[in-house]
This record gives structure tokens, C-alpha cells and sequence, in this order.
């Protein structure tokens, strides 16, 4: 076999741990707010942090682009503040990561949440102590092999972003080449074993992802007495 | 003092509770169902009551057309019917969860002597039995001095020689904190032997036993 450049493995697993980072914390303040707020609008947003789950990749794609591009609101907005460009650039392809795993990990963490008996929040509570370490000792903690199952979901789903991807980041080798594109590109090109190399990388890591939250979640659920 | 003057409707009938409890020792016994834990969970904070008050020692936990005090400021010690002990920490961790660093911690150590507890501190909720359990539970409710305590079924999974060590251990440290204690139970036994006061609550309605 061919030595192939090995800049898309690292591309891609740039993007999906950046994407991941960012959608472990906004999902859980996402959540939090959700399970124990109630106002006005609330059903419209989560709608919309669902809505990826069930439109195809392009319409996200579509989106981000209106969005980020040059000229929308965004786009115009952080390259005339700050300088930074969106389409055509690495964080295109993580902020289409960031969208289409959001949903997933919104939906674990919710599930997670719900999952904790309320008495051990409020028997907490009882002893004194403060909403924060009430989430931080109690919640977080019994949560957590619930979350820890969303982040490598979202992660998963991260790595394999291709259609959102390509409509805002493009096909730019070396620059914007994560997996699923260089997969794609040399299938094209008729280069079937860069592309099976590249599949074979891709669900190569897919494996050693879910062997690891598999053995994690075993070992939490050790550590916090549910087995 | 402790003043209870409240209604709360539920799902097949209003709870409607009014008692006055100096430093004495309450049981509260009925059938399943009528209320006894939602008067204790109302106590508590966990559940609000629709209308009327519940004040101690000039504290207003609960006052119509006022916020109500939050849980965390009431200093309720609260052993639930089923313990409800953190399943992810230790049982030394649970029993020293609410309380500060640096504080006297003698009663705590003293406590899982009585109670017989200390082999379990470095054990973990699931790998001890229900009785264990409870008397885990019961020295936590108590570990942060609270001004108050509420018991639901506190000895229903003890035998009868733990039974015993808990409730003279119980009138003990009442004795020496004198602070207001509700008990719920179905054990008429457990509710002559150490309540000063004993209450019967059915459908929510009470009726003191003289």
C-alpha cells in the first residue's frame, strides 16, 4: 500500500475534538436550561436544536452559508470585527461538526438528567448546600455515563460530518480535506485504495471510540455502585 | 417551635394539617397514601403547600403570598423512606456531605459508634444491607446539626435489636439538642415507646391519639 499524506486523519480529528469541546458544554447549559426553565419560545428552540437530526446535510450546509458566509450576517460580522473567515477554512468544517452533533449529544444529556432521582438532589439541598454543588457533586456525577455515551455520539458524528462540510468548507487538500471528503474525492477520481485506506482509518477509529466509552461506562457504573 | 397551618390539595383529597410542635418528639401514623409524606416533604421544602404557614423558631419556611424559604436555608436533617443515600460516594462521604470543613465533628463520630456503622465508611451504598442503610441515613440526617428533623419509616428495615439502639440513640440526642422531631410509621409499637405526641393523618386529615 501507498504511504498517504495523513493530514485529513489529523483534519478531521481536529475538527471533531473542537466540535465535541464545544457541544459538551453548550449541551449541557442547553439542557439545564431546558428541564428546568420554562418560558416563552422554549419549544421553538428546541425545535431548532433538534432540526439537524432531520434535514439532509445540505439544507444544513445551505444554511451555514446564509449564515457565515461573506456576506451574512455572521460571516460579515466576524470577518469585518475580528478577521476571521468562515467558508472555505477549517472552522466551517467544525462548525458544521458543532450543528449536526449538537442534537445528539442535546438529546443524551437530557435523558441523562432525567435519569437522576430527584430525592438525591433534594436530600443534597436538605444538608444546605449551594444549586451549583448540588450539579457539580450529585447531578453531574450520576449522570455522567449518559453524557460520556452522547460525547463519543456526537463525536462519531463529528468525525463523519460530509455533506455540511463540503458546502461550507469545500474540498481544499491539506486545508479542508477531513476523511469523509478525501473518502468521497478519490472515489471520484477513480482512486479506489486511498479511498478504502481512508475507510479503513475512519472505522478504525470508530471502533477504538466505542470500545473505549464501552469500557468507561462499565467502569463508571462500577465506581458509582449501579452494578 | 415548630407551627404547621397549611392545606394542599392532592390528587384524591386535600392534605389540611395544623399542629404546634415544641422540642418534642411527633409520630405520625396512618394508612399509605394519606399525606404523610407530603406534610414531611412540605416541611422540607421539597413540596409547597397552597395556602397557610409554616413557621419555626420565627422562621418562615412558608407564608402565603410570600416566596418560600429555600430548602437549603431551613437546616432540615430529612432520612428519606428509602434512603436516598448517593450511590457514587462512599457512605463516610454521604454521612459527611453537608457539613463544613473545620467544623466539630465529634457527634458524628460518636454517632457511628452507637450505631455501629464505622466498619462501613469506607463501603459504598450498594455493597451494605437496608438496615445499614437506614442507620447510614439516619447518622447523615443528623451529621449537620440540623434545627429540625423529619424521619419517614426510619426503623422499618431494622431488626428489632437495631430498632432499639436507634430509637434510645434518637431520644438521646433529642435530649441533648431539643429540637422538634416527626416521625412517620407504621409501627404502633415504635410510635407509643418514643413520641411524646402521636398524630394519626388519614386521607389528610389529622387526628391527635391521647
Amino acid at each position: 500500500m501507498m504511504a498517504y499524506d495523513m493530514s485529513p486523519l489529523f483534519l478531521s480529528l481536529k475538527v471533531a475534538v473542537i466540535s465535541t469541546f464545544f457541544v459538551f458544554f453548550a449541551s449541557i447549559a442547553l439542557a439545564r436550561l431546558m428541564s428546568r426553565r420554562e418560558f416563552f419560545g422554549k419549544s421553538a428552540i428546541e425545535a431548532l436544536i433538534l432540526l439537524p437530526l432531520v434535514l439532509p446535510p445540505t439544507v444544513i450546509g445551505f444554511g451555514l452559508i446564509v449564515l457565515f458566509g461573506t456576506n451574512g450576517p455572521l460571516g460579515s460580522l466576524l470577518e469585518n470585527w475580528f478577521g476571521i473567515r468562515i467558508v472555505f477554512t477549517w472552522t466551517g468544517a467544525a462548525i458544521a461538526s458543532f450543528v449536526v452533533s449538537l442534537p445528539l449529544m442535546y438529546q443524551s444529556v437530557i435523558a441523562a438528567f432525567e435519569k437522576v432521582d430527584p430525592r438525591w438532589e433534594n436530600v443534597a439541598r436538605t444538608m444546605g448546600v449551594s444549586e451549583w454543588r448540588v450539579f457539580r457533586t450529585i447531578t453531574f456525577p450520576l449522570a455522567w455515563p449518559g453524557i460520556l455515551a452522547g460525547l463519543i455520539m456526537a463525536f462519531a458524528r463529528g468525525i463523519g460530518e460530509f455533506g455540511a462540510t463540503l458546502m461550507i468548507a469545500g474540498y481544499i487538500p491539506g486545508v479542508t480535506e477531513t476523511v469523509p471528503l478525501a473518502i468521497y474525492f478519490a472515489y471520484e477520481a477513480g482512486d479506489m485504495e486511498k479511498a478504502a485506506f481512508w475507510v479503513i482509518v475512519i472505522s478504525a477509529v470508530g471502533i477504538a471510540a466505542i470500545t473505549w466509552v464501552n469500557y468507561w461506562r462499565k467502569k463508571t457504573a462500577v465506581r458509582i455502585g449501579r452494578e | 417551635m415548630l407551627t404547621v397551618d397549611f392545606q394542599k390539595t392532592l390528587e384524591h383529597f386535600e392534605l389540611a394539617v395544623q399542629f404546634r410542635l415544641e422540642d418534642e418528639i411527633m409520630a405520625l401514623v396512618g394508612s399509605s397514601g394519606s399525606g404523610k409524606t407530603t406534610l414531611l416533604n412540605c416541611i422540607a421544602g421539597i413540596d409547597q403547600p397552597d395556602r397557610g404557614e409554616i413557621i419555626l423558631n420565627s422562621r418562615d419556611f412558608y407564608k402565603e403570598g410570600k416566596k418560600p424559604m429555600k430548602i437549603q436555608q431551613r437546616k432540615v436533617g430529612y432520612l428519606f423512606q428509602d434512603y436516598a443515600l448517593f450511590p457514587h460516594i462512599s457512605v463516610e462521604e454521604n454521612i459527611l456531605y453537608g457539613t463544613s470543613r473545620g467544623s466539630d465533628l465529634s457527634h458524628v463520630t460518636e454517632l457511628t459508634d452507637i450505631l455501629g456503622i464505622r466498619r462501613l465508611l469506607p463501603k459504598y451504598p450498594h455493597q451494605i444491607s437496608g438496615g445499614e442503610k437506614q442507620r447510614v441515613a439516619l447518622t447523615r440526617a443528623l451529621a449537620a446539626k440540623p434545627d429540625i428533623l423529619l424521619l419517614d419509616e426510619p426503623f422499618s428495615a431494622l431488626d428489632d435489636d437495631n430498632t432499639r439502639r436507634c430509637q434510645d440513640e434518637l431520644v438521646r440526642i433529642h435530649e441533648r439538642w431539643k429540637i422538634p422531631v416527626i416521625f412517620v410509621t407504621h409501627r404502633k409499637a415504635d410510635a407509643e415507646r418514643l413520641a411524646d405526641r402521636v398524630v394519626r393523618i388519614e386521607k389528610g386529615h389529622m387526628t391527635e391519639q391521647l
